[in-house]
């Protein structure tokens, strides 16, 4: 059946093929629609092929994990591991670099393997590396990127194979990936980053005062997060890039804390916690200036603002009814209603909204039985799912392709770091340390965004 | 007066004792001078005297001594008291999960504070809210600050100045038990209550 449907899928684009000098040929391909769709449950065959220089084995390493943690291939082993090259040497017409060499991949025999698309990486003049998308059903290369690679140990290396990891799935189904992206997150006090594949975690909050709630801008470049002074809550605003931070202006008398961008990343709104309760604030943080309040509640709470990706709703936490619910409002305040509906008396607080980036769920946790739980709600119909069941599991943050979320779970033992694709039910543990929370998922990172001094 | 007949009664026997003597010679009484007795007295009143002056002496010593030691208690008395002003104003109050409502028990706790606040106009303290690990971490930040706001305005209910008392709030980020049971839990949902300012010298309410 899978084979059938892939079969009479990439007839369509064999067309688009074209070989070409080694350019990033992607061009070609814009406009045209891949043949090939996501469907849940079939998940195409990818081959990551063996590599003949050594200074590109950890290319192939990373960018086979990423494409695994895509959740949306099936990675084939080749038998015999990566002691068979089931291709022709690339000799034959080497002036020409590897797009004509990798055409005369033996794609019957990689079909036979169950493999839909196959990837090679080569290396490229100077200290590029070229990397073929091969379409194994239609006998011929999808695209070829070339990209300069910086040196194993330069800190931004990992981010350039990311990069080419997601230009791989773009290629081969055109979607995004999230190979390409980092998570803020909050330990004993500090905040750090890490790959979404779980390496490279570095400190990346510089005080020693305790820290709460980073969250992205939507450029990538810069996340805002929350640190406790004397007894107040300040927020801060720090570049990806330089590591410089500045307070943002107007918070710092009260308990500021909660901070989220708005999609132009023009303004903050964050929650505001004085005598007359908590309440929802925004500011144009760029300027310092512009500080509106946008919720009154005198007996109840407002908290924890989430942005909608059109940046026209906020969806947030009120306590108006009582325990702790979502909430949506127009971004200027006005027009405020219940979003995750829930049954007076019976459900649990419901927690820490995050709109995805499509714009169609809203990920939130949620008391069930005592233990807190994530659940999406659904903005058209507004119907509630609850997503984990295994454990405590909170705090959910959404990648930008909508489709994976990273969220605390004490499913292992301990409190940490898991990430599921709500696709497939399919859940990884993101790094192996106690007391990890409050994550961040990046949108896709510039390329600038590298943190190479 | 006693003295008088015996004086006599010596003098009527030595004429006697004379008169039987023969030729008599003109003797005159021997001065009686300071007999035993009169020594006696002296010797009695120069001890009583020296005696009420050492005893006043020793009165006096013990009365600075007793002074002295009054002195040194009510020192230490007024720092035990500012100890235990402080020991007092301290106290924490507890809350019950997810609510920011003041127990019964605990009105007596804030009572004391009012009468603490009421009789040291220059103090001034901060009210800390936090919570247990239970509750969303971002939620009880908001919580917590329902429950220091909660301390807070029952002290100024009671007629204490709103601008002696700072609220904050830490949420759950600070417990004081390490536990994750019902026990730790309870001792972490609570307001602490520390000294701003004024705190040198508390007087007993």
């Amino acid at each position: 059946m899978r084979r059938l449907f892939l079969g009479l899928a990439v007839l369509c684009v064999g067309p688009t093929v074209r070989p070409s000098g080694a350019q990033d040929t992607s061009a070609i391909d814009r406009g045209v629609r891949i043949g090939i769709v996501y469907r849940p449950g079939v998940r195409p065959g990818m081959v990551v092929l063996p590599v003949h220089a050594a200074a590109l084995d950890s290319v192939r390493t990373i960018m086979s994990r990423d494409l695994d943690y895509s959740d949306r291939f099936e990675l084939i082993t080749l038998p015999g591991g990566d002691s068979i090259r089931v291709t022709t040497a690339p000799t034959t017409r080497p002036a020409t670099g590897g797009a004509a060499a990798a055409t005369t991949l033996n794609y019957p025999l990689y079909q036979a393997l169950g493999a839909d698309f196959a990837v090679g990486v080569t290396p490229g003049p100077g200290d590029s590396a070229i990397v073929t998308v091969h379409d194994v059903a239609a006998g011929g290369v999808r695209r070829e990127v070339r990209a300069r690679l910086p040196a194993l140990k330069d800190p931004g290396f990992r981010l350039v194979v990311h990069q080419l990891a997601d230009r791989v799935l773009e290629a081969a189904l055109g979607v995004g990936g999230t190979a390409a992206t980092r998570i803020l997150f909050v330990m004993d006090g500090k905040v750090y980053t890490i790959d979404q594949d779980g390496a490279d975690q570095k400190l990346v909050s510089s005080s020693d005062h305790q820290a709460m709630s980073p969250a992205w801008a939507g450029d990538g470049r810069r996340f805002s997060y929350m640190e406790f002074w004397q007894g107040h809550g300040r927020l801060f605003v720090q570049e990806v890039a330089s590591g410089k931070r500045a307070p943002v202006a107007t918070t710092g008398q009260a308990l500021d804390f909660t901070p989220a961008f708005s999609p132009d990343g023009k303004t903050l709104a964050f929650s505001r916690a004085t005598e007359e309760g908590t309440d929802l604030y925004t500011v144009n943080f760029k300027d310092g200036c512009c500080l509106q309040r946008l919720t009154v509640g005198r007996f109840y709470d407002n908290l924890s603002p989430t942005y909608s990706p059109d940046g026209q709703r906020i969806a947030f936490v009120s306590t108006r009814a009582g325990l702790p619910q979502i909430y949506v409002m127009a971004a200027d305040g006005t027009d405020p209603q219940l979003f995750a509906p829930f049954d007076y008396g019976a459900t649990g607080s419901s927690n820490a909204p995050e709109w995805s980036p499509d714009g169609q769920t809203v990920a939130f946790h949620r008391d069930v039985g005592g233990t807190l739980q994530v659940f999406v709600l659904d903005v058209r119909t507004r119907a509630v799912r609850q997503l984990t069941s295994v454990g405590r599991n909170e705090d959910p943050t959404w990648a930008p392709d909508s489709r994976h979320m990273a969220f605390v779970s004490d499913r292992s033992g301990y409190r940490q770091l898991w990430i599921i694709d709500v696709e497939t039910g399919r859940i990884r543990p993101l790094l192996q340390k106690s007391g990890a929370r409050l994550p961040a998922w990046s949108p896709r990172l510039p390329e600038t965004a590298s943190s190479t001094p | 007066m006693k003295r008088l007949p015996l004086l006599l009664l010596s003098g009527l026997v030595a004429v006697a004792f004379a008169a039987c003597g023969g030729k008599q010679p003109e003797t005159t009484p021997t001065p009686t001078g300071p007999n035993a007795d009169s020594l006696r007295a002296a010797q009695q009143a120069h001890d009583d005297s020296m005696k009420a002056a050492q005893e006043e002496a020793d009165r006096r010593a013990q009365a600075e001594a007793k002074r002295r030691q009054e002195i040194a208690d009510s020192l230490a008395a007024m720092g035990r008291g500012t100890e235990a002003v402080k020991t007092l104003l301290a106290t924490m109050i507890h809350f019950d999960y997810d609510k920011a409502l003041i127990r019964g028990g605990d009105a007596s706790v804030l009572d004391q504070k009012v009468a603490i606040l009421q009789a040291n106009s220059a103090l001034r303290i901060r009210i800390s809210g936090h919570c247990d690990e239970r509750g969303s971490d971002e939620y009880n930040l908001a919580l917590g600050n329902r429950r220091a706001t909660a301390a807070k305005q029952y002290v100024v209910s009671h007629g204490i100045d709103a601008s002696r008392i700072e609220t904050v709030s830490y949420g759950e980020e600070r417990p004081l038990a390490p536990g994750h049971d019902e026990e730790s839990w309870a001792q972490n949902r609570r307001d602490e209550f520390e000294i701003l300012s004024g705190g040198e010298n508390l007087k007993q309410p």
